[in-house]
Formats: structure tokens, C-alpha cells, sequence
């Protein structure tokens, strides 16, 4: 009887010390949250206080001062303006295809992962032909045959090129929850083939769909500002992409204005900084072992350290 | 087995890639021939036997089926005929690829495997060393990853070449100095030339590698036949190398895939940066002159390429891994 009291009182202590740890978010977690919604916010709200984006004026090329806290373009915009309209617009943009990329990578995943047999191999094969067709060329073939391009088209075109890796993971998992027990207890006891993948297999497979849909964010934004950048993205709407396209014809380069090409990059590349932090909390919640490792590699040290003194 | 099995999957992937060539003109509205046309509209009037000429030059006259135009399309890529170039007329695009492929080839060739050996170096010491000062590196690659490659290519023109003059602006060798030619003076002016192009690719596709390396040496390193190494009492290098490293780059392998179209893709907008004559460089320009033939070609060699890439990559992971020779 001691024993084993003296066994689950241990096990207690070690919860203890270990319970709160797992609560406390991460840093990585806390730090890419912040610098996310700090940016969605600047998007969101700095568009109506800013002045007109497109208002042309005689102080082009200037830098920064308190009348353009970012400068002026080559024909005297203000950039902080347009840089505030662009957040919203690559936002925009990034999130529609991220939502449309995570539905067309559900669709194919899970579906060919639980229905197996034939539809799974087209399905697997489409997707491997997707995921390995080069995307960008085939969206810049696409975007320059047609020449009214909206947002809802470049959009499109940036779902189809960027749902296959995300497929692929899901459909592996798909194929790893199916077979486990409460699966076959579900279909023996009866249930459908859409309410098994709704209610058991998809809350499962939600941490690995969530580190999709940020990775799909990325992927979308950086895509887009490529797209812009080569002078093939949305048509009337401002991007960061554009504004870099902008910047380059306008010889920002070479007459020195710093300020009108590198803040549209900066905002890409902090805004894919802090979607990445993100997702590598999510991985470390997925994979417990990258979690632990680097704390249980520490403990190792420190018992040997102790051990040697 | 297993090879027979990879090369159908290449060849349904390329056969892929060729229809959507063919479909995508056909399915989307506007015609190269209006664009062109257009475009001598604004220096006069057009009149109809012009318009004709331009359907004949651009093979849009073809009146069969569908199907007969699918036909006559795949026959006439595999003569090799892929039209001729509105911007370099009357060259045929066959040529103007020619010409720019090898640039591209060896910039992204060379850039892709020197990232890839750094990177997995890296990524195998940041994994064994886990728990130390190296992880702290980890979030720095990944802010490197999401940084786009052109805004990277643009900072380094602003900063070394406009403002410190240390390299080139553009091009991909001096016009002026040296001529295309297999010798010391044009190769080497072509590396000077390609330092920036190269260090822009390496610099931001580095991280995925190392952190993909890093996070599967973390999982590798705590599978049992680790624990039993060390418990043999081998030499920690060995343990390292053989038994861990081994074992964790399989998925970077297998990810190749995925890489190497993010690579070209990236490339092709770095090229554009630094007007360096590779096939991303001529696919631009063959959209801004709507020279549609060429832009299909080019699409074409880029697929072919990445394709062909991949094939070898697969075929080369079967020397790696043991077991998918084992299974065949």
C-alpha cells in the first residue's frame, strides 16, 4: 500500500512542476501573436487616418519628414499612406487564398485519406503533380493571358498553385487516425462516412490544419508580392508587391529612395516572421519531442554536472 | 519496381504540364493575336491581311477540332517546334531558350547545392547541439525565410552595388570586357556577375533547409537505436553522422520537390532584379512584349527542368535509403 501512495504522490510532484510550464504560452508564440495583430491592426485602422495614397504632388523623391513621416514617391505620393493601403490589400489577399487553399487542401487530403482505395490514388496523384508543377511561372502564363485581373482571380490562381503540400500532410494523418479504435467503433456502430470525418478525424487533425493555413498565409503573401512585383498582380488594388513594382520602375534604387522600397519588404518579411513563430509553436504542440528535447537534453547536463561534483 | 513506378508518375506529371500549356490560351480570354495587333494599332492601321499574317505567324489560323490542334501541338513539340518569338523575331523560341537556359541552370544549380550542403550542415549541428545557444538561432532562419527573395536582391543592389559599388547593377557578364566563350576571363567575369543573384538564393532559401534538418535530427536523436549507440559506447561522431544524420535528411531529400519549385520561382523574380539573362529574365520580358509563344516555351523548359531534377533526385534516394530498394 505505501508504495504505491508513495508512487502516485511522486507522480503528483512531477505533474506539479511540470503543469504550470505546459500552461505558460510560449515566447516564440507570444512574441509572433503580437507582431501579427500589431500588423492586422495597422492594416485595419491606419488606411482612414492616413492621407490620400494616390494624391500626386511637386515634392516627389523627398524622405522622410513630419509632413511624410515615410517619404514621397517618385511623383510625390506619400508613401506611409500607401504602405497602410497595401497592408490591407496583401492582407486581403493573403487570407482569401489561405482560406481557399485550406478548403481545396481538406477536400483532397482527408476525403482520399479516409475513402481510400482508387479515389485516394487519383487524388494522391493529383496532388503530386500539382505540388510539383513550378507555381509561379504557371501564374505569371495565367495572369498575363487575361488582362482584367481582379482580386478574386489572382486569389484564385494563388489557391490552385499553393493547396497540394498542405494536402499531402493531411491526407497522411487522415490515413494514420483512421485506423485507430474509436474510428472503427464509430463505423461499426453504424455512424455515416460524413459524420465520422466531421466528428472524429477532423477536431484531430485541427493543430496540423491551423500550421497549414499560416503556412498558406506565407505562402500567399510572398506569392502575391512576386506576382505584384513582375507587374502581373491585382489590377487597381495596392499590395506590397505593387508598391515594390512601383519603386523599381520609379528608379527608387538608383536615385537612393530607400524609403519607398525597403518598407513594403520590411512589412512582408516581419509579418512571414511572425506567422513562422507562430507556426513553430504549433509544431512544437504537435511534435512533443521537439518540445521536450532541448529541456530534457538540459536535465541530462545538469544531473551529470551534479553527478560529477 | 519502385523505378518504374516513379518514372510513370513523371511522365503523367509532364504529360500534365503540356496540356495545361495547351488548354490555358485556349480556356482564358484575350488572344495573342489581338495583343499583338494592338500593339501595331498604335502605330497605324492594321489592315486585315495583316491580321492574317499574324494568325499564320502565331498558328492561331488552324481551323480543326480541338483535338486535331492537340494533336498538331504535340507533334510539334516533339520536333522540338515551340513557335517563333514576337520579341526576338523572327528567332524561334526554341533558340532564345537555348541561349538562356544554361544561365539560370548553372546560377539556380550551384546556389540550390551549396544551400543545401550549408544548410544540412547546419541544420545537423543546431539538432545534436539542441538544448544549447544554437537554438536561439532557430527564429532568426525563419524571419531569414519569410523574407521575399527580390526585396532581398533589391537591398543588397541598394547597398553594395549602387551605393558601396562593389558589384554590378545588372547583366550577367561585361559586354564591354569580355565575350561568351568557355575561358578564364568570361567565366570568371560571369561569377563576379553572379555573386549577388547566388548569395540572394542561398541567403533566403537556407532556413527552410536547416530548420527541416535541425527539427528532424531533434526527432531522430531520441529513437531507441540512438539510445543503443551511446550505450555501445561509439565515438559521438559516429553517432552523430551515421547513425542520426543519415536517418534525418531523408525527408529533406524526399522534400526536394517542394524546394527546388520554390527556387525557381524565387529565381525567376531575382532574375528580374538583377536583368540577369536567364530564363527568368526572357520570361518577363516575353510578358511585357505579350509573346506568347516564347512565355509557353519557357514554361515548358521550366517544368521539363524541375521535373527532370526531381527524377534524379528520387532516383538518387534510393542509393540513400536502403529500404525503398528492399521493398522493390
Amino acid at each position: 500500500m505505501t508504495t504505491i501512495t508513495e508512487e502516485s504522490a511522486q507522480i503528483d510532484e512531477t505533474e506539479k512542476t511540470t503543469a504550470p510550464r505546459r500552461r505558460r504560452p510560449a515566447t516564440t508564440l507570444v512574441v509572433g501573436l503580437g507582431i501579427v495583430v500589431a500588423i492586422v491592426l495597422f492594416g485595419l485602422v491606419a488606411p482612414f487616418f492616413t492621407q490620400d495614397p494616390l494624391a500626386v504632388s511637386n515634392d516627389g523623391m523627398q524622405g522622410p519628414s513630419a509632413a511624410h513621416l515615410l517619404g514621397t514617391t517618385q511623383t510625390g505620393q506619400d508613401v506611409l499612406a500607401q504602405l497602410a493601403h497595401a497592408t490591407r490589400g496583401s492582407l486581403m489577399v493573403g487570407v482569401i487564398v489561405a482560406v481557399l487553399a485550406l478548403l481545396l487542401s481538406a477536400f483532397f487530403g482527408i476525403l482520399g485519406g479516409y475513402l481510400g482505395g482508387w479515389l485516394d490514388e487519383v487524388f494522391s496523384l493529383f496532388t503530386n503533380v500539382v505540388l510539383i508543377l513550378p507555381g509561379l511561372p504557371l501564374m505569371i502564363v495565367i495572369g498575363s493571358y487575361v488582362e482584367q485581373r481582379g482580386l478574386l482571380l489572382i486569389a484564385f490562381v494563388l489557391a490552385i498553385t499553393s493547396w497540394a503540400a498542405s494536402a499531402r500532410v493531411l491526407r497522411s494523418q487522415t490515413l494514420s487516425i483512421r485506423s485507430r479504435d474509436y474510428v472503427h467503433a464509430a463505423r461499426i456502430a453504424g455512424e455515416k462516412p460524413w459524420r465520422i470525418i466531421s466528428v472524429e478525424i477532423l477536431p484531430n487533425l485541427l493543430p496540423v490544419m491551423s500550421s497549414g493555413f499560416v503556412f498558406a498565409l506565407i505562402t500567399a503573401i510572398l506569392g502575391e508580392a512576386g506576382l505584384s512585383f513582375i507587374g502581373l498582380g491585382v489590377v487597381g488594388t495596392q499590395t506590397w508587391g505593387s508598391m515594390l513594382f512601383y519603386a523599381q520602375n520609379g528608379q527608387a534604387l538608383t536615385l537612393g529612395g530607400w524609403w519607398w522600397f525597403v518598407p513594403p519588404g520590411f512589412m512582408i518579411a516581419v509579418l512571414g516572421g511572425g506567422l513562422s513563430l507562430i507556426n513553430f509553436s504549433i509544431d512544437a504542440i504537435i511534435n512533443p519531442r521537439l518540445r521536450n528535447a532541448p529541456a530534457n537534453v538540459r536535465r541530462v547536463q545538469k544531473a551529470e554536472k551534479e553527478a560529477g561534483a | 519496381m519502385h523505378v518504374l513506378r516513379k518514372l510513370g508518375f513523371y511522365l503523367v506529371a509532364l504529360w500534365a504540364a503540356v496540356t495545361l500549356n495547351f488548354f490555358i490560351p485556349r480556356a482564358l480570354p484575350g488572344s495573342p493575336v489581338d495583343a499583338v495587333l494592338s500593339k501595331l494599332a498604335l502605330r497605324g492601321p492594321v489592315d486585315p491581311a495583316t491580321r492574317e499574317a499574324i494568325e499564320v505567324m502565331l498558328g492561331a489560323d488552324d481551323q480543326g477540332s480541338l483535338l486535331q490542334q492537340y494533336v498538331q501541338y504535340l507533334a510539334n513539340l516533339l520536333g522540338g517546334d515551340l513557335g517563333i518569338s514576337v520579341t526576338y523575331f523572327p528567332t524561334p523560341v526554341s533558340q532564345v531558350i537555348g541561349q538562356s537556359l544554361p544561365w539560370t541552370l548553372v546560377l539556380v544549380g550551384v546556389s540550390t547545392v551549396i544551400t543545401f550542403l550549408i544548410g544540412i550542415t547546419l541544420g545537423t549541428l543546431a539538432g545534436w547541439k539542441r538544448g544549447t545557444w544554437l537554438d536561439s538561432l532557430i527564429p532568426a532562419t525563419t524571419i531569414m525565410q519569410s523574407v521575399p527573395y527580390f526585396w532581398l536582391a533589391l537591398l543588397f543592389v541598394y547597398a553594395l552595388s549602387v551605393n558601396l559599388g562593389l558589384f554590378p547593377i545588372s547583366g550577367g557578364y561585361d559586354v564591354t570586357l569580355v565575350r561568351p566563350a568557355l575561358d578564364y576571363p568570361f567565366v570568371s567575369n560571369a561569377m563576379y556577375y553572379a555573386f549577388l543573384p547566388a548569395l540572394t538564393i542561398v541567403l533566403s532559401s537556407l532556413g527552410g533547409w536547416l530548420l527541416g534538418m535541425r527539427n528532424m535530427m531533434v526527432s531522430t536523436l531520441s529513437e531507441d537505436y540512438i539510445l543503443t549507440a551511446e550505450a555501445k559506447g561509439l565515438h559521438p561522431r559516429r553517432i552523430m553522422l551515421t547513425y542520426a544524420a543519415r536517418n534525418a535528411v531523408l525527408p529533406s531529400v524526399s522534400g526536394f520537390a517542394i524546394s527546388l519549385g520554390f527556387v525557381v520561382s524565387g529565381s525567376i523574380v531575382v532574375e528580374s532584379v538583377f536583368s540577369y539573362p536567364g530564363i527568368g529574365f526572357t520570361m518577363l520580358q516575353s510578358v511585357q512584349n505579350n509573346d506568347y509563344s516564347l512565355m509557353q516555351g519557357l514554361f515548358l523548359i521550366i517544368t521539363v527542368s524541375v521535373l527532370a531534377a526531381n527524377l534524379a533526385v528520387d532516383l538518387l534516394y534510393g542509393v540513400i535509403d536502403p529500404r525503398t530498394r528492399a521493398r522493390g
